[in-house]
């Protein structure tokens, strides 16, 4: 079903080539995630003079400079919050916010937590790669436990967040999971974050190879992404096997979507049933 | 008509309304449609004002999870082209500071409105302070010019609203509308028709082929044309230094243009920036310097000197940052004497005392959470007119 024939897509198309080349490391997952928002852009039809993307701070937030869009790197932690008012104030725009796992579980936590609430039309990638690689590879709220970093050099003895788990129980109307290995079925969930008519977080499971796995002695980014692929359960899984197929591993797909009022036309409805009335 | 309509337009447009509710009517005259915001004393009456009215001009008012992102959202909206703004007190407005700094570097317009209360941290919030000024200049790292007005009275905080809204959207920039809990929660009646002879500038927008946009260019004049989202310019925005095309760079060279440009661009424009009022300095031996509610008390306190003979003035700056410094070197020419009475423990007579260089530059410093009162400041003026 899922088979790479991107005959039409071109994502050159979709990249400013001024910034090229990338400053991304060899082996790293996060251009595979940007490759495939572009493909899902590519294939919803979205017009780039009205997409707009917001970034965070860190590698994850470096990405919105090399699309072809209206583009916005802004503080560390915040993306959600500037998306929040460019798309309450622009409904007309799509809006996508690229933030990475320290970006958004760290300092932007409470900003994520009232964007699952708010339901807001956004679509949130959070890239998670479970450490903080531009300032040199940090433990972060997602590094898993007992992983050697520059701030846990004796093991990480902190429990990890799970994104999804969290994005759920605050509210979110449409969260998604995937790997860097499965590139079109990542394609797939990013398309139906975009589609979805409210808030829409997708967690990306991406590698550092060149920081948090040299330091961990975890293989070339090939076997990182092996790894990765080894340790999830897709969910359509969960719904076919009575007993789950590989207990106690991360879920992979549309994890949650649910029907709930979207905010800005509800704010915008109880505005214009007030003005009717007056 | 609704009720904003009419209480901007009705022929009796008097109203009696509190500092903080006339900011709100101010705004919505200035044109914002964006608000973003976070409950804090002694500042939320804007924000409940808003919540109300904004709707009712199609705008949008969001109670954002905290003033960071508040200060967020704000410059997200101002981003997509709708004239926005935020309001808070000294805690909040210490959280704001890191968004700030970005909408100055990026030169997004945005209004931040700072109720001032006493401090150092949550200290008095329903007592007033005049102790955010050096907050409002240097309250985000690095180094960025920034606009601060400090109005003194209800009816000025009106206007004062609107000249905000016109200053960023002309200058691209950031512009704190900065004035103590007295008048924020004062009532006073405010001609609000009177809106109409204020300028209102709109920002300066791309046009012309994609090819030869340039995002951070100069324009002539400093500041340049901001790209619309879905007009067609695709730009990038950041807050990392960037060079005229809008991407990172640390090149020396790009680097220290763009930075020289950004200051340039405000001292550029001091004509329309600058203001300030001057009461009976010309033949003053003694100027007194003060701003907010302050201000308010040394203008009762000149009468009262002038009553016993003494030649005292008052030199009230408006616009505080950039400073006025060549109308108050001018309006202290001949004076023999300055005196400051702020509400803190001496941020405005840091200033006057090196604008003015050698003068004497006596201090009234009161930071009980109490107003200065005009008896205060005339005792002090009156004392040193004399000599004594």
């Amino acid at each position: 079903m899922f088979i790479d024939t991107a005959a039409d897509f071109d994502v050159r198309d979709y990249l400013r080539k001024e910034m090229m080349p990338h400053f991304l490391c060899p082996g790293c997952g996060h251009g595979i995630a940007l490759r495939a928002l572009l493909w899902a852009i590519h294939e919803l039809g979205l017009d780039k003079d009205k997409l707009a993307v917001v970034s965070g701070i860190g590698c994850a937030g470096r990405l919105s400079a090399y699309i072809d869009a209206n583009t916005f790197h802004v503080t560390h932690g915040r993306p959600l919050a500037y998306a929040t008012g460019l798309a309450l104030a622009r409904p007309d725009l799509h809006v996508v916010v690229i933030t990475g796992d320290g970006d958004c579980l760290a300092i932007g936590g409470n900003h994520l937590i009232h964007a699952c609430r708010r339901n807001l039309k956004l679509t949130c990638l959070m890239l998670n790669n479970e450490v903080y690689g531009m300032t040199g590879g940090q433990a972060s709220p997602t590094t898993s436990e007992t992983r050697l970093t520059t701030t846990t050099p004796y093991g990480n003895q902190e429990p990890h967040f799970d994104a999804c788990a969290l994005a759920t129980a605050a509210g979110a109307s449409f969260v998604g999971r995937e790997v860097t290995h499965h590139v079109p079925k990542l394609k797939e969930i990013i398309k139906a974050g975009l589609e979805h008519p409210g808030f829409a977080f997708v967690e990306i499971l991406s590698d550092c190879t060149e920081i948090l796995g040299r330091k961990n002695d975890l293989g070339s980014s090939p076997e990182m992404i092996m790894r990765q692929k080894s340790e999830i359960r897709p969910s359509a899984y969960r719904d076919t096997v009575d007993t789950p197929f590989r207990p106690n591993v991360l879920p992979t797909g549309i994890l949650t979507r649910t029907d709930r009022p979207e905010y800005g036309a509800a704010y915008r409805r109880a505005a214009a049933a007030r003005a009717g009335a007056s | 008509m609704n009720a904003v309509d009419t209480a901007l337009t009705g022929k009796n447009a008097m109203k009696l309304i509190s500092g903080n509710h006339a900011c709100a009517l101010g705004a919505i005259a200035a044109g914002c449609r964006f608000f973003a915001g976070y409950p804090i004393t002694p500042s939320s009456e804007i924000a409940e004002r808003l919540a109300r009215h904004l709707p009712e001009v199609d705008g949008v008012f969001v109670q954002m999870e905290d003033e960071i992102a508040s200060m967020a959202a704000v410059i997200g909206a101002s981003m997509g082209g709708v004239k926005a703004m935020t309001a808070t007190s000294g805690p909040g407005f210490s959280l704001k500071q890191e968004n700030i700094g970005y909408a100055a570097g990026t030169e997004i317009p945005c209004v931040i409105v700072n109720v001032m209360r006493g401090g150092p941290s949550t200290g008095m919030p329903t007592r007033p302070s005049q102790a955010d000024l050096m907050q409002a200049r240097w309250g985000s790292h690095g180094d960025y010019p920034i606009i601060a007005l400090t109005p003194a009275s209800v009816g000025e905080i009106y206007s004062e609203t609107i000249r905000a809204f016109d200053l960023a959207e002309r200058c691209r920039s950031p512009v704190v509308l900065l004035y103590d809990q007295v008048i924020a929660q004062l009532s006073e009646t405010v001609a609000l028709n009177n809106a109409g002879s204020l300028s209102r500038t709109e920002r300066k927008w791309a046009s012309g082929p994609r090819s030869a946009y340039k995002p951070y260019a100069g324009d002539g004049d400093s500041i340049p044309a901001m790209a619309r989202p879905g007009a067609g310019y695709r730009s990038h925005t950041t807050g990392l230094t960037h060079g005229e095309d809008g991407f990172p760079t640390q090149n020396p060279e790009a680097v220290t243009r763009n930075l020289s440009r950004l200051f340039s661009k405000l001292e550029r424009h001091r004509d329309v920036i600058d203001s300030w009022e001057a009461l009976r300095c010309d033949d003053a031996d003694v100027v007194i310097v003060a701003i907010g509610i302050s201000a308010r008390a040394a203008t009762r306190a000149v009468e009262l000197c002038r009553a016993q003979g003494l030649r005292v003035g008052l030199f009230r700056p408006i616009t505080l940052w950039p400073f006025p410094e060549r109308p108050l070197r001018q309006a202290t020419a001949q004076a023999r004497a300055v005196l400051v009475p702020e509400m803190n423990t001496g941020q405005l007579q840091l200033v006057v005392e090196r604008v003015l260089g050698g003068m004497p530059v006596e201090a009234l410093h009161l930071f009980s959470g109490e107003a200065i009162t005009p008896v205060d400041i005339a005792a002090r003026a009156a004392a040193l007119a004399r000599g004594t």
